[in-house]
């Protein structure tokens, strides 16, 4: 039974998943509309997004983690 | 590439019964028959965390720290491929340089050009230590895209070696540029004072986290995108006539993961660069 809630719970943590999805794609996406209002400014900036977006993504790498630690640490 | 992974995952299939360790990554869909012993279980039965288990190159046994491994063997392999990029390749010094050496040149000026623009022109002393890791961390991904290899990137004893020695490079360092000023950087000065207390130990935790990320957000990446190539493997090994979709499904997640193993990279790189910025100058 409660392996089965370790799964349960391994499932919940993908949601996490998709909160970064929308982070992520907040990042992306700002930084599109932000160069194509001033494109010449864009190419200095893209160190930045991809800083960003790991910092965005971090968050879902550790739902991800906790979803791997309910299943097989547990 | 993909007959191989498809192959290794219908093996998987086969085997699916043994002892292993493996037994743990198992993902079961089958019936019930997993539990009976001498009975071939039916359905689909993938282990994607099967190719992450370090094994010992030669014999049996308990693996110690010296013990060669496929982790240690893949990791020598990602050096000497870089050995053989950037030594052969500017081997030849040509006016018009060959692939092999504008490759390098680009590499090079490329990581310079990020810890420059990123860390500024005074954290260039470790623009070598970066180039090392950048190029350790890319050839390593790379080659864990090959068929048949280890991913050492995937984990996460590499990955946290590397971002343990970043933090406590970039700690040590912020300390004997700045003193006790490198406190400076959990003391948010531009804020209202009643909530400075506050701040500062978000700005801790944050601070203690970095390594954790800086290493969990290389090995996830890694290992996530492996994992799913194994699961459509483990869809191809039953499927049959129709396994030609997830086939084709992992032509083109391969085609992400050449695009990740770069970005991983990169974003590892880049983010030794802010770090160190902030040891070079921790005023908020």
């Amino acid at each position: 039974m409660e392996g089965q809630l370790a799964h349960i719970g391994a499932g919940l943590a993908a949601i996490g998943s998709g909160a970064a999805a929308i982070g992520v794609g907040n990042v992306a996406g700002s930084f599109l509309s932000g160069a194509l209002r001033n494109p010449s400014a864009a190419a200095g900036q893209t160190a930045t997004l991809f800083i960003g977006i790991a910092f965005a993504e971090a968050l879902g790498i550790f739902a991800f983690l906790v979803a791997l630690l309910l299943m097989f640490a547990v | 590439m993909s007959e191989d992974t498809a192959a290794s995952g219908a093996e998987a299939l086969a085997e699916s019964g043994s002892s292993h360790g493996g037994e743990a990554g198992a993902i079961v869909t089958g019936g019930s028959s997993h539990d009976i012993p001498g009975v071939a279980p039916s359905g689909l039965q993938i282990h994607p965390m099967e190719q992450f288990e370090p094994a010992r190159l030669f014999g049996e046994g308990e693996i110690f720290w010296y013990t060669p491994t496929n982790v240690t063997l893949w990791m020598l392999l990602a050096v000497l491929a870089v050995a053989l990029l950037m030594v052969a390749g500017t081997s030849g010094r040509a006016f018009i340089p060959s692939r092999a050496q504008s490759t390098a040149e680009l590499t090079y000026g490329f990581v310079r050009k990020m810890v420059e623009d990123v860390a500024g022109k005074d954290a260039l002393g470790f623009f070598p230590y970066i180039l090392t890791l950048f190029l350790f961390i890319v050839m390593a991904n790379f080659l864990a895209i090959l068929p048949m290899s280890f991913s050492t990137t995937s984990q996460i004893a590499v990955t946290a070696v590397l971002a343990l020695a970043v933090f406590l490079t970039v700690t040590v360092l912020g300390f004997v540029k700045n003193g006790a000023k490198f406190l400076g950087l959990f003391w948010v000065s531009s804020a209202p004072l009643p909530l400075r207390p506050i701040l500062a130990v978000i700005e801790l935790i944050s601070y203690f986290v970095r390594p954790v990320s800086h290493s969990i957000r290389l090995a996830g990446n890694i290992m996530a995108g492996h994992a799913v190539i194994k699961v459509f493997a483990g869809f191809a090994g039953v499927l049959g006539l129709g396994s030609v979709l997830p086939i084709l499904a992992i032509t083109s997640v391969l085609a992400l993961e050449v695009l990740v193993a770069f970005i991983q990279a990169y974003v590892f790189a880049i983010l030794t660069c802010v770090y160190l910025k902030d040891a070079l100058h921790p005023s908020h």
